[in-house]
């Protein structure tokens, strides 16, 4: 029961067939049993996850829960929460309090959620592996000589491993969806402006994107209507009626006999399916193209011409803005701070080359170097330019098509240290996910199949700005009729 | 050679809004260290900007106001660089499309009379912290109750030609912008500084190379500063040397300009659009609506009073300073005392014996203790020929003073002011002066001119200065010439 999704724990919870005490108490044994291997988690704070606990029974108890009170909650380490350690997975701020919690913890404990503790992450939500996290690679838990993805590793990790039915993460260029395929869980990234960034660490704000990890689509969904909602403290976010993210979920129950995606047209790119991608990917795919259309979708071949661009444009604009964002962390008033320096100059150096890792500094040097006088309009402005082009071929495919449907990731999750030496290959496993993030629109990824080697294989279904609800229909009703999100890794199991 | 002197200024003036332009802390002046700093403010990791309209609507005032015109979209652009009081690593600023883009502002030079100095731009951005160095031995402290105040940036065209030129504009600026409600112009707190970019060339010559000048809190210092600098600039180029580009800082205390930093040691402040921030949108309806509230403006105002009033310009021009000392002197000139007050003449006593009085004081126009209505009662009685413009000035002292309620007629009549426009009267008092100083007459009788003014001093001091002086004038040149 306990390894169960969001959506059957909380009936249980609301008829009080299982407590959030005890559900959170085995939880946090799981946790600290399971952690030792994977590193999913930097820090857990039982005391608080069984206070929160027992008021969420009380609450289920007095009829006044939502959906989300008394399920356990994990937020990767980048989205502040008051009185608990936040580290973005730095030296940065290993012991950094906060002193606020971000708009959507704050939503989150509202609805009800427990939170149990902070995930591992690539230091400052920078790469794919988990590798450049300070406190050590998480561990994928299908395999644990492999990465369980990134950047938020730790979270996907946290929820594959059942260590957590959610939790939360943030997406600038694939960082839940490529996790969330690597460790096989669902990952979805909203449109740009619905969840507000106030207290999420910035890596690139034009990017940044936060967003949920659970079993199925309808967990995502479950967790969405709580994240989202317009925050006048963050001017990107959207401010729109507040809309039921389940509801067409609901709508397909009522009505399970008949083709529940008669009408549902998918978009294939004929990019997303060229070579670069594992054949295993490549099959398991077109397997689930076929399911799709067995549920009575219709496909059409749609064309991103300047999709391929999408990498290049990100690793400007992405170093660009961290290489701004990150400049708060200089040592005079908070963080870490070289312990001898000879003056201001060399505390700037020695606290920025201490307390950042490698693949910071790489992106913070080309950051600072695209936005040098000279350079800006060869680089970030073309760049720019570049984005709006990839935008436009979006906007002209969702006139042909409603979701758009390929792989997350060209590969499924490699060995440790495999890829640590070349970033440029390191930087290919965000070659699908990376659009939705320049275009702002809303994406999930999916489990879909195992390759050979027993790794999950994951889906990508993005969807124009907005079409969350659609999106999530898509991956409902496959899951209605696919258990891939049900296999549990098997060290894992209960 | 003839040296022309080009200058262009700078200003920052603090937005009157009551919180910052990103944040919701408060923008009060003298509180305790970063007790005033928000989450924003320090910069904590994982805060946000949100925009103050406050400022936007005032940039827009400010926009009406010189009539230049209003960007319906505008971009806030991050200026990168390190510093202990830029808590972001940034300053948030509008760098390529700036919130209001061109016009003027009228000044009157002494050389050159009116004129219109044309404005580059006026951008909205945030203050930065304060480094305080001298509080802690050997460690700086930063204070950051400041980072974050709205400030807008005015820049003008290089269109001075003298540091009284610029003064004039900055003491111009000053005034509007405390005139329309944007800026308390308070500079001893920052509230309104100058920066001045000073050139020569010889006439009609291409630009020279600037420099700039900061630290320039007062018009006094202004004056001085660019003084110095231009006559540095000119025994440079004259004693065959060449102007660097850079900053320099202005030191009153030994009045003179030092080096800050050369062109060659400019940072690389890598701006790009904020990515927090989007454009800055404004529509017709907002513009309109500010419009609609602003009050007159001291320009058109300046030569209404010229054409109402009958005020010499360069007074209209001191007269519309501020808003309050234009509202005295109209309801002064206005004021029900019966007869049809001059208006030069009122300028004349407002701009000379109140502002006198009130420099002297210390208090501000509001605060005088003589109020206009009151006032114009005594410039009636002077122009009626009551009493005389020395007798007058005592009488507004009496006043100043509160004596007998304040009231010109009562102080008058009490102390027997009224004038002595008696012929008969005052040929007596002459008879008697010329026959108690015949020294002094002998004097003028030998051709000593000196000597006339002493009798009509003596003559006045006779008659407690109430004689009408035209008249003792009369009859003494008549009397000394029979």
């Amino acid at each position: 029961m306990i390894t169960s999704s969001v959506a059957e724990l909380s009936r249980a919870l609301l008829a009080r067939r299982l407590s959030s005490v005890e559900l959170t108490g085995s939880l946090l044994d799981r946790i600290e049993t399971a952690n030792r291997t994977l590193n999913a988690f930097l820090t857990v704070d039982r005391e608080g996850a069984m206070a929160q606990a027992k008021a969420a029974d009380a609450r289920i108890a007095a009829g006044t829960a939502s959906p989300l009170t008394g399920i356990p909650l994990a937020h990767k380490d980048v989205i502040m929460t008051e009185g608990l350690r936040t580290t973005c997975g730095s030296r940065m701020l290993e012991n950094f309090v906060a002193p606020y919690s971000a708009f959507v913890a704050e939503r989150l404990a509202r609805a009800g959620m427990v939170l149990v503790g902070k995930t591992n992450m690539d230091e400052f939500a920078m790469g794919s592996s988990n590798e450049n996290s300070y406190f050590g690679p998480v561990r994928n838990p299908w395999n644990t000589t492999c990465v369980a993805g990134g950047s938020s590793g730790g979270s996907a990790a946290a929820v594959a491993a059942r260590l957590v039915p959610a939790a939360t993460g943030t997406d600038t260029g694939g960082s839940i969806r490529q996790p969330a395929a690597l460790s096989g869980v669902c990952g979805l990234k909203p449109t740009y402006g619905v969840c507000s960034r106030y207290g999420l660490v910035a890596f690139a704000s034009s990017l940044d994107t936060p967003g949920a990890f659970g079993q199925t689509a309808e967990d995502c969904a479950l967790l969405l209507n709580a994240m989202a909602g317009h925050d006048s403290r963050d001017s990107t976010s959207v401010n729109r009626p507040a809309e039921d993210y389940t509801r067409l979920l609901r709508e397909y129950a009522a009505n399970a006999a008949a083709k529940p995606l008669a009408g549902v047209r998918i978009g294939l790119p004929r990019e997303y399916f060229g070579a670069g991608t594992e054949p295993g990917i490549a099959r398991a795919i077109e397997a689930a193209i076929a399911g799709f259309r067995s549920l009575g979708a219709t496909t059409v071949e749609v064309s991103l011409p300047n999709v391929d661009y999408s990498l290049p444009v990100y690793y400007v604009i992405s170093p660009a803005e961290a290489s701004s964002n990150l400049a708060r962390f200089d040592g005079v008033r908070y963080g870490h701070r070289a312990a001898k320096y000879d003056d201001l100059m060399d505390m700037y150096k020695k606290t920025r080359a201490e307390g950042f890792g490698a693949e910071v500094k790489r992106r913070i040097l080309v950051g600072t170097y695209v936005l040098s006088h000279g350079y800006y309009d060869a680089y970030y402005l073309k760049a720019q330019q570049v984005r709006r082009l990839i935008a436009d071929d979006f906007r002209k495919a969702y006139q042909r098509c409603d979701v758009i449907v390929g792989p997350t990731s060209p590969t499924t999750a490699f060995c440790i240290g495999d890829n640590i030496d070349d970033p440029l290959k390191m930087y290919l496993n965000d070659i699908f996910t990376i659009a939705s993030n320049l275009t702002g629109t809303p994406a999930i990824s999916i489990p879909c199949g195992f390759d050979g080697k027993g790794l999950p294989i994951g889906l990508q279904i993005q969807g124009n700005a907005f079409a969350e609800a659609q999106i999530l229909n898509v991956a409902h009703r496959y899951q209605q009729t696919t258990d891939w999100h049900r296999r549990v890794p098997a060290g894992f199991a209960p | 050679m003839m040296w022309e002197v080009v200058i262009g200024l700078e200003t920052h003036a603090q937005l009157s809004t009551a919180s910052k332009i990103f944040s919701g802390a408060s923008t009060a002046f003298g509180a305790v260290p970063n007790s005033h700093a928000s989450a924003v403010d320090i910069a904590l990791p994982g805060v946000l900007p949100a925009l103050n309209k406050g400022a936007v609507e005032r940039a827009i005032r400010f926009g009406l106001a010189v009539g230049g015109s209003i960007n319906r979209r505008s971009v806030f652009a991050r200026k990168n660089y390190f510093y202990p009081d830029l808590p972001k690593g940034y300053q948030i600023s509008q760098y390529e499309i700036p919130v209001v883009q061109g016009g003027s502002i009228a000044i009157v030079s002494q050389t050159r009379g009116a004129i219109n100095v044309a404005l580059t731009r006026a951008h909205l951005e945030e203050d930065a912290g304060k480094s305080l160095h001298e509080d802690f031995h050997g460690m700086t402290g930063i204070d950051l109750n400041r980072a974050g105040t709205p400030l807008l940036e005015i820049v003008s065209e290089p269109d001075l030609r003298s540091a009284e030129e610029a003064v004039a504009y900055a003491k111009t600026l000053h005034s509007l912008v405390r005139w329309i409600g944007i800026c308390d112009g308070n500079m001893q707190e920052g509230s309104f500084r100058c920066d001045a970019n000073v050139s020569v060339r010889r006439a009609g010559a291409t630009l020279g190379t600037r420099c700039e000048i900061k630290n320039l809190n007062s018009f006094r210092f202004m004056h001085q500063a660019i003084e110095f600098e231009v006559r540095r600039q000119i025994e440079l180029i004259e004693d065959g040397g060449k102007v660097i580009q850079e900053t320099r800082l202005y030191d009153p205390d030994n009045n003179e300009t030092r080096p800050m930093r050369s062109k060659e040691d400019a940072q690389d402040y890598r701006y790009f659009p904020d990515p927090d921030l989007p454009p800055l949108v404004i529509d017709d309806a907002w513009i309109e609506r500010i419009g609609a509230e602003m009050p007159e403006l001291p320009e058109p105002m300046a030569h209404r009073f010229v054409a109402d009033y009958s005020v010499p310009l360069t007074d209209a021009v001191q007269l519309t300073m501020s808003r309050e000392l234009a509202r005295y002197f109209e309801s002064t000139v206005q004021a029900p005392v019966g007869v049809h007050l001059s208006g030069k003449t009122a300028a004349n006593w407002i701009l000379g014996e109140i502002t006198a009085r009130l420099n002297r004081d210390g208090i501000e126009i509001e605060q005088a203790p003589v109020r206009p209505n009151e006032f114009a009662q005594l410039l009636a009685r002077f122009q009626d020929n009551t009493i005389s413009g020395s007798i007058a000035k005592d009488v507004l002292d009496a006043m100043w003073n509160g004596e007998i309620g304040g009231d010109a007629d009562a102080i008058i009549a009490a102390k027997g002011l009224r004038q002595i426009s008696d012929s008969g009267a005052i040929e007596k008092i002459v008879d008697d002066v010329l026959a108690a100083n015949p020294a002094i007459v002998a004097e003028y009788q030998a051709g000593k001119q000196k000597a006339f003014n002493s009798l009509v001093g003596k003559t006045m001091a006779a008659t407690k200065g109430k004689a009408n002086p035209a008249q003792v004038n009369a009859i003494l040149k008549r009397k000394l010439a029979g």
